[in-house]
């Protein structure tokens, strides 16, 4: 898994590549944290439309995130999941947790006015 | 899968409950050991149920790890955000059966997902081996 991160404004947008799992969760779930823990990222966008596989720990690499955005009151935010990573949300019943987009341009206008 | 004529979004289902299930298996039962055996084997079934002949692919997966407790092969509840346990929501959610059973000194998981509904005689809901 390839992971890097850009700012647009206010935005911190985490554009991942490959296949996430058990193998390589951790690293998201790192790379996750530290923007939201660490840096203190307000607004974490994750980009996910170049990642092809993820499994559950994946998820809960996702989930572990949104907890800690929840608990700092920021706001975490995906976009450009294939038809597999929703799937896999919609039968974890994740789907309706997360807020989901399809492209960067609706995940980003999500945040405006404040981006 | 192909021969079944599974649509994609079952197929990747079968794939997601495997993956998972072998997932499971390396963490739980081997406890991360990577040089632990797995075996995999599928078979084709077919039922006969109300007159109409239903076909499935089963998939076996035996490990020799210790015995599954089995008061422990309950998914958590999803209605609280946190990560972890979601393995086999996920493999009950893909697939139509999944069973465990200790079979002498291996762990056996049944997994199986119908395909599809063709018109036939007969009325048997016994699953058997093409």
């Amino acid at each position: 898994v390839k992971i890097s991160t850009r700012q647009i404004k206010t935005a911190t947008i985490l554009d991942v590549s490959g296949n996430i799992d058990m193998s390589n969760s951790t690293e998201v779930r790192k790379a996750l944290l530290h923007e939201i823990r660490v840096q203190k990222a307000t607004r974490v966008v994750v980009n996910l439309s170049a990642v092809n596989y993820i499994d559950s720990s994946g998820v809960a690499s996702l989930v572990e995130g949104l907890k800690a955005s929840r608990d700092l009151g920021s706001r975490l935010v995906l976009f450009g999941l294939n038809d597999s990573a929703r799937e896999l949300l919609k039968i974890s019943r994740l789907l309706k947790l997360f807020e989901v987009y399809d492209d960067e341009t609706q995940a980003m206008a999500s945040l405006a006015p404040s981006v | 899968m192909e021969m079944l004529e599974f649509s994609e979004e079952h197929g990747r289902e079968i794939i997601r409950a495997v993956d998972e299930a072998v997932a499971n298996i390396m963490r739980h039962s081997y406890h991360g050991r990577l040089d632990q055996p797995i075996e995999v084997y599928c078979n084709r079934l077919h039922r006969q149920s109300n007159g109409q002949t239903e076909q499935a692919i089963e998939i076996l997966l035996f490990d020799c790890g210790p015995a599954v407790d089995t008061t422990k092969l309950c998914a958590r509840p999803l209605d609280e955000v946190r990560p972890g346990g979601l393995g086999l929501h996920i493999i009950r959610g893909s697939m139509d059966t999944v069973e465990y059973k200790r079979a002498g000194r291996l762990n056996r998981l049944r997994l199986v997902k119908y395909v599809r509904r063709c018109k036939s005689e007969g009325g048997s809901n016994e699953e058997k081996p093409s």
